[in-house]
């Protein structure tokens, strides 16, 4: 198992300029970031469409490197999403999945299947270009450098301890320091686009 | 291609989008609109990206609204309802000016409709307070500009309602 706030270290070695959507590590990313202009850290708008957000923004700025912390728990909630990503095929996107096994924010009950499923035979079955699969955190750091500078789609799953909350949603910490108007404002103005 | 008083046309619908410089229809196809999907498959201006459930249908579009482009979302009623979180968190949540091309299966001014789809559509629209046109024939076609219009006004979804089918 790998915890989520030392992968996000590793990974923002790598960075680079890529636009980061950081789901459900919002609440580490957003102290380890070096370009919160970059960054999307929503919370959770909507369950289940995180990833066909990311690719939406994937398509739409194909110069720019996207780059996805989804949950498993979401994407069995629209596994559909796989397919139309696979079919566009952006190069651009990368899709990093944080597999806790369980709902995690909902107090920690099971997700279904929760240790059998293959999320990277899934994503390869739905036809993404390249799909990989980590349970330890050295293995993943060795390869990261190289996934992201191959063309997406990629599908990064990778098993992470759960970080239960069960506090009710009303008492729980607030991680967010910017709106989300003003976080879509940033990353405009960072990639150079007026909105349409 | 000459518009039809009385009937509606895909490429007349397809003009309005192109008028408004749409770049991405984000579909899932039904029944009624089949004619318009051909049409927009071979216009090289369109993006085509084509989903698995209307609700994915809604994020993907925020998606590509927040990356600087003009997408559309064109599905059908029974799928806006599934949609509904999605309308909420992502379309209406990050204040996104989508236009949705909803396929109003059921509508009718003749007698009452059997058909539950057309039944709940605008009480479903008007529960989340989501404006809406309906069109009916290439004469209400201009409402499609009206709903970008209205869109970008006010930062969130606007329902095109298509109350008939295409006539090729």
């Amino acid at each position: 198992m790998i915890d989520t706030a030392d992968m996000l270290r590793v990974f923002a070695q790598y960075r680079g300029n890529s636009i980061v959507i950081p789901g459900r590590g919002g609440r580490h990313w957003v102290t380890l970031s070096d370009q919160p202009s970059r960054d999307l850290p929503l919370r959770d708008p909507a369950m289940g469409g995180h990833a066909s957000f990311a690719f939406g923004m994937a398509l739409a700025l194909p110069q720019e490197k996207v780059v996805l912390f989804d949950s498993e728990g979401d994407i069995i909630m629209n596994m559909g999403a796989l397919t139309t990503i696979a079919e566009k095929a952006p190069k651009n996107f990368y899709h990093f999945l944080l597999d806790n096994e369980c709902y995690a924010t909902t107090g920690g009950q099971a997700i279904p299947n929760a240790t059998k499923t293959a999320y990277d035979v899934i994503a390869k079955g739905a036809g993404y270009r390249a799909a990989y699969a980590y349970d330890d955190l050295e293995e993943l750091s060795n390869d990261i450098e190289r996934i992201l500078s191959e063309p997406g789609p990629v599908l990064v799953a990778m098993k992470v301890h759960p970080e239960i909350e069960s506090l009710p949603i009303n008492a729980r910490p607030q991680w967010v320091n910017r709106s989300r108007d003003q976080m879509i404002a940033d990353v405009q103005q960072a990639v150079g686009v007026t909105q349409r | 291609m000459v518009s039809q008083p009385g009937k509606l046309t895909p490429h007349a619908v397809l003009g309005e989008m192109l008028k408004n410089e749409v770049t991405h229809v984000v579909c899932l196809p039904d029944s009624e609109t089949n004619w318009l999907y051909m049409l927009m498959e071979k216009e090289p201006g369109l993006d085509l990206v084509r989903v698995a459930r209307e609700g994915q249908a809604i994020s993907t579009a925020s998606g590509i609204s927040v990356g600087g482009k003009k997408p559309v979302v064109l599905i059908q009623n029974t799928g806006l309802m599934e949609s509904g979180d999605s309308l909420r968190g992502w379309a209406m949540g990050l204040n996104r000016p989508l236009v949705l091309i909803v396929g109003y299966r059921g509508w009718t001014r003749k007698g009452v409709t059997p058909d539950t789809a057309a039944v709940y559509t605008e009480r479903f629209l008007n529960a989340f307070n989501i404006d809406y046109y309906l069109v009916e024939s290439d004469d209400d076609v201009s409402r499609i500009s009206l709903a970008f219009d209205d869109a970008k006004k006010k930062n969130q979804p606007v329902a095109v309602l298509i109350g008939v089918e295409y006539e090729g």
